[in-house]
């Protein structure tokens, strides 16, 4: 199997689902992704709505409302918060106040962290859709869980937001099997096993953490590393397992750090992890500014030396 | 009620009618008349009428012309290279560009988008700061005392900005206007119709400028239907007119009305330029769409061959004077590059010492840990 890009584990998954569900559309525009499949499926199949926004979160909530099986993407996360009121107030609680009567089992797609002009940036949005009851939120980091949770939130009875991680597109991954099925949403993956500490990011933080987890495997520390995949439902078993077992957690993500979503993963470890714990957990996170032009991004994005100087304070 | 409900069922009985089935097809909007599109140079460069300019004005857009094309060149080129993060070509809307910024006075606000270079720069932006944007430098964002024009908008929603903006000078009484820049894609986003429903209910001193490069008609989108931005704003109780948008003269004088109508409070208008599709974004340049749609030879027609050949019969073009504009204009773009690409690289704390008038309590324990 040759190697394939998180773009293209995408595209995979759904041109896997077109073929096999005739429930399911894709809407959106001037994504290279949805649009390379238009000329297989057809207009009707791959829709165009380009500069409208909400209309497409609209749009697709009366899809799914009436039987289909709409993926939306929405832009940049920027352009994404003109259809934040659809999501909240409606696609997020349409199972609920019709007591289970109507539901929307859609996917909104948002282009995450790292627009190519910057103009229209926010790194903020993950823990704000993350904190919306009714809504599921999965960022992958690789090509292999893009294509399995993407596959998973085609098929969820609920509404799912994926978040790309724009700078990760271009990753690859060697061998995704093609008959690969779905990956269950809510479920983090333990992409190294140690015992010293615990190492916990997800989406666009990834390579740095991973950087990260390289060097301090070099001076010798034994590193557990874990890619969060699902935001909402959070798997708290998956992170209270692996501290349990290091008693140190550093965590990490691109949103600013106040209010970021570390601080629920903090609090879960400290409800839980309390006894275990052999030092305060850290969170490496963005400053609590805007999301920079791209000359701001290197001094904005969290370092793997950052990342490294906060788990030297826990192993101190 | 009950009766005169059964009624007019009753009158529906055999033979069905509605004014929506007799004057509509589909794919067809029922207006009769798209309002014609405004021109003074025809394309052999011969005027249309009299010109409202000077001949010194003629040659001053020329050479703004110039400028621009330059700009464009080595923008693209830069793009390319990947010393500029985004920019699309304008070539073949130097003209509506031009044509609009310098309608404006100077203080007049502008909303400008990442496809509005040109006309930030003639409203009153210098180049290296243009320049220093597009890099992905955020200095670029920060306007000269006298120049109110805004960072470039995410296209879509910023229209209503001018409406608010027009509004405070409204109440303050001053003579300031505002003006947006638009595209007929525009009209696809939910807010279009926020802002021109606004407008006119406040009377704002607002101008939509809008540069169609027919993204919305053309049938390599799927946009919409619509035959004309223009119809919309009468839709809405503004006026809206349409101009050529390869006309730099054409495209000055209208807007110049619509801004100077405002001004003079009569509220908001809106300026269909009207031009070929040519640029748009790098997504659709690598559609198969756009390349067979290019293949197929719709080359606009150069704005700035048209107002070169109205200044030759005019007499007042020659080579040499050509040569002296395009080169000092060349050598202006080339000094902003050249600063732009001396600029020191951002400080990381400045970053954190802009996010509020002074920073708060968390960032300040943040700045500590920049040089970690």
């Amino acid at each position: 199997m040759s190697e394939r890009n998180l773009a293209e584990a995408l595209s995979s998954a759904f041109d896997t689902a077109l073929s096999a569900d005739e429930r399911v559309v894709l809407l959106g525009a001037g994504d290279p992704i949805a649009d390379g499949l238009r000329q297989s499926y057809g207009p009707s199949r791959v829709i165009d709505t380009d500069g409208a926004a909400e209309g497409a979160v609209g749009a697709a909530f009366g899809m799914a409302v009436a039987g289909l099986r709409p993926v939306a993407s929405i832009g940049f996360d920027g352009s994404s918060c003109l259809s934040y009121e659809r999501l909240v107030d409606r696609v997020s609680r349409i199972r609920y106040l019709s007591r289970h009567r109507f539901t929307a089992p859609l996917v909104i797609r948002i282009r995450h962290v790292g627009r190519p002009d910057g103009g229209r940036d926010l790194a903020t949005l993950d823990s704000a859709l993350a904190h919306v009851p009714g809504l599921k939120v999965v960022v992958p980091s690789t090509p292999r869980d893009a294509r399995g949770l993407m596959l998973a939130a085609i098929e969820d009875p609920d509404p799912v937001v994926f978040l790309e991680p724009v700078r990760l597109y271009p990753l690859g991954e060697d061998g995704i099997p093609v008959a690969s099925q779905r990956i269950e949403i809510g479920q983090v993956r333990r992409e190294l096993e140690g015992e010293d500490i615990t190492l916990i990011s997800w989406g666009s933080m990834m390579p740095e953490t991973r950087q990260a987890a390289g060097r301090l495997s070099e001076q010798g520390f034994s590193v557990e590393m874990i890619d969060v995949r699902t935001l909402s439902p959070l798997d708290r078993d998956g992170i209270v397992a692996s501290v349990d077992k290091t008693g140190r957690a550093v965590v990490v993500h691109e949103a600013p750090l106040s209010a970021g979503f570390g601080s629920e993963i903090a609090a879960t470890i400290q409800e839980r992890c309390f006894y275990s714990l052999l030092a305060p957990v850290q969170r490496v996170a963005g400053w609590d500014t805007a999301f920079p032009l791209k000359k701001g991004e290197p001094i904005y994005r969290p370092s793997a030396d950052r990342i490294v100087a906060a788990a030297a304070r826990t192993l101190e | 009620m009950r009766g005169r409900h059964l009624a007019v069922s009753e009158r529906f009985v055999g033979k069905p009618r509605s004014a929506l089935i007799e004057h509509t097809e589909p794919g067809v909007t029922s207006v009769d008349e798209v309002p014609p599109i405004f021109g003074l140079v025809n394309w052999d460069g011969s005027p249309n009428g009299r010109l409202p300019l000077t001949a010194e004005e003629l040659r001053s857009l020329y050479a703004d012309m110039i400028e621009a094309r330059r700009f464009d060149t080595v923008a693209t080129t830069m793009h390319r290279m990947g010393r500029i993060v985004a920019h699309t070509t304008l070539r073949g809307r130097e003209g509506a560009q031009i044509g609009a910024g310098a309608s404006l006075r100077p203080a007049d606000w502008v909303v400008p988008t990442h496809a509005d270079p040109v006309l930030t720069w003639r409203a009153g932006y210098p180049w290296k700061l243009v320049i220093l944007w597009r890099i992905g430098d955020e200095r670029g964002g920060h306007a000269p005392e006298d120049v109110n024009i805004l960072p470039p908008a995410p296209s879509g929603s910023h229209m209503i900005d001018a409406v608010g903006l027009g509004f405070a000078e409204k109440l303050k009484g001053s003579e300031r206007i505002a003006l947006a820049a638009i595209g007929d894609g525009d009209v696809s986003a939910g807010y279009f119709h926020e802002a021109m429903n606004l407008a006119v209910a406040l009377a704002t001193p607002t101008v939509f400028f809008c540069q169609s490069n027919d993204k919305t008609r053309h049938p390599t989108t799927n946009q919409g239907r619509l035959q004309t931005v223009a119809d919309l704003a009468r839709a809405y109780g503004m006026p809206g007119v349409r101009v050529d948008g390869r006309d730099v003269v054409a495209v000055l004088v209208t807007v110049q009305e619509a801004t100077e109508r405002a001004r003079r409070g009569g509220g908001p208008s809106l300026v269909e330029a009207v031009m070929d599709y040519a640029g748009s974004t790098a997504a659709e340049e690598r559609s198969p769409d756009r390349r067979d749609f290019e293949a197929n030879g719709a080359e606009a027609g150069d704005p700035l061959e048209r107002i070169r050949r109205l200044l030759e019969r005019a007499g007042i073009w020659t080579r040499e004077w050509h040569d002296e504009v395009e080169q000092e204009a060349s050598r202006r773009i080339d000094e902003a590059v050249a600063w732009v690409e001396s600029q020191p690289l951002p400080i990381p704390g400045e970053m954190i010492e802009r996010m509020y008038a002074t920073p708060t309590a968390p960032l300040v324990e943040q700045l500590s840990t920049v040089d970690e």
